[in-house]
């Protein structure tokens, strides 16, 4: 019988930066109960996460203008401020002064409540997307598994805008988008499993803490090669991607279940979707690639050089290299997915379900039995 | 007040998100110019007078896919706790859900065959 009953290794990383704890602890020295230091320091993080959430569409757009006029030989948006990078805020500024066009046939309140029912989950899922040790809103334990349930609600919205607008190419877009998303949904979520599997947690920190045990040797991409396909794969299908934008063909569709939107409604729509691709990099790059960890582990480094991991220069260092990190990271593949955009042609309806049902899900669950099979054989290569 | 540590952080969370669309909504609703009635009405149908609603009977192909969804979604949901817990349960627990997965793949097999995957 191969029981491994080996407990879990000691940490080998350091606790680092606790923000919190030094924040509610300053607080409680002016004479504030516990409670009341927590509920002042909640609100805190959960803005910082949101202004960078909304930073990091604005950078996305401008980059997708940029890379896309490159890639046609235009120059793109160059005058709304240096290089045009006031281009993406200039947008949303005339979308928020458009006026509110409802289709006179359309349901008046699903057709509102649709893309509220987009954003929401997905701004919601930057809940558990840790950019330092304890740099992150909130460790919940089932971390992972909130994010794929939270991103499960978001065909109800997209469904229901293509219904409400009772306009034919916004239901069949709809449906699509609908359709395209159960069917990724299954092959991503079991290519997470194998990685839970080998972290033994469903919290993002755990996953990113086993894989920065040796630096950039011990991320999970190298473990997981397939899984990282996959999840990538999924990933664009779920934000609905080129090549994966059936739901919005233009070609076919006008603009799938966007068609009837217009002004705020439709740049809900919009950051809706440019913050699930932002989101969807940072998690490959938690997932598969190391996290905030450095190519080098910094605890390597502090010895090196004759320092202590727990001297607070050094964990202020630590702590930001960790959020450049996991930034730089999820921008190369936010990057690689423009590139992917306009470089790719679009697959049809019935090669995108069969890619879905008979390839990454056979695969996936393929990939799931010998990542359990592996962590049988080779218990400490593969998360003990 | 929460049983479970962290979820007064999703429900603060929440409450922030739910904000962003209603706040854009309702800022969008004070300064946009109000819709003055007539063609701006019409649904979109490729500039000409729609005929007829969406909202009619009409044959979604996608609902096989939905049904086989149910099923490997569910199994998906019974695997997460087998799979945070495999380090402590060792061979046994890989047969058995060796067996279970088994028993999902002839499933899709059968789906397979039967044309379910098929779109057209």
């Amino acid at each position: 019988m191969v029981t491994n009953l080996a407990t879990a290794a000691p940490a080998l990383v350091s606790p680092g930066l606790d923000l919190e704890l030094s924040f509610t602890q300053a607080l409680q020295g002016l004479g504030l109960s516990p409670q009341v230091a927590h509920l002042i320091w909640l609100p805190l993080p959960m803005a910082l996460v949101l202004v960078a959430a909304i930073v990091g569409v604005l950078v996305t757009v401008w980059l997708e203008r940029k890379i896309s006029a490159a890639a046609q030989q235009r120059i793109g948006p160059e005058y709304a401020g240096p290089l045009g990078v006031l281009q993406p805020m200039a947008d949303g500024l005339k979308l928020l002064v458009k006026e509110d066009v409802i289709p006179a046939r359309a349901d008046g309140l699903l057709f509102t409540l649709g893309p509220v029912l987009v954003l929401v989950p997905v701004i919601l899922s930057w809940l558990i997307v840790p950019f330092g040790q304890n740099l992150l809103i909130s460790n919940v334990g089932v971390g992972i598994f909130l994010w794929i349930s939270l991103s499960s609600i978001q065909p109800i919205g997209l469904l229901m805008s293509g219904y409400a607008s009772n306009n034919k190419y916004s239901l069949l877009g709809g449906l699509r988008a609908a359709a395209q998303s159960i069917s990724y949904e299954i092959p991503l979520a079991l290519s997470v499993l194998a990685v839970v599997m080998m972290s033994n947690s469903l919290s993002t920190v755990d996953i990113v803490d086993q894989q920065n045990g040796a630096g950039v040797l011990s991320w999970n991409v190298w473990r997981q090669p397939v899984g990282f396909l996959i999840f990538w794969i999924c990933a664009l299908a779920e934000c609905e991607r080129l090549p994966f934008d059936l739901p919005e063909a233009e070609e076919e569709l006008v603009a799938g279940y966007q068609t009837e939107y217009a002004g705020m409604k439709f740049a809900l729509f919009y950051l809706g979707s440019y913050i699930n691709l932002v989101l969807s990099a940072l998690l490959v790059s938690v997932l598969y690639l190391g996290g905030w960890g450095f190519p080098i582990p910094v605890e390597w480094l502090a010895g090196w050089l004759g320092q202590s991991v727990d001297a607070p220069v050094v964990q202020v260092i630590t702590a930001s290299v960790g959020i450049v990190m996991t930034v730089l990271k999820a921008y190369l593949l936010v990057f690689l997915a423009i590139l992917l955009r306009w470089t790719t042609p679009r697959v049809r309806i019935d090669q995108l379900l069969d890619l879905g049902w008979k390839f990454l899900l056979p695969l996936s669950l393929a990939n799931l039995l010998i990542t359990a099979a592996l962590k049988l054989v080779f218990p400490s290569a593969f998360g003990g | 007040m929460f049983v479970l540590p962290g979820y007064d952080a999703f429900l603060g969370f929440l409450l922030i998100a739910t904000a962003v669309p209603v706040l854009a909504l309702v800022t969008n609703k004070l300064v946009a110019p109000r819709s003055r009635a007539g063609e701006r009405q019409l649904t979109y149908e490729s500039g000409m007078e729609p005929m007829g609603g969406a909202w009619i009977q009409f044959n979604i192909r996608y609902y096989m896919f939905a049904l086989v969804f149910v099923i490997f979604d569910v199994e998906t949901v019974f695997l997460y706790p087998w799979a945070v817990a495999f380090h402590r349960l060792g061979l046994l627990a890989f047969i058995e859900a060796l067996i279970f997965i088994a028993i999902l793949v002839v499933a899709l097999a059968y789906a397979w065959r039967k044309g379910a995957l098929e779109w057209s």
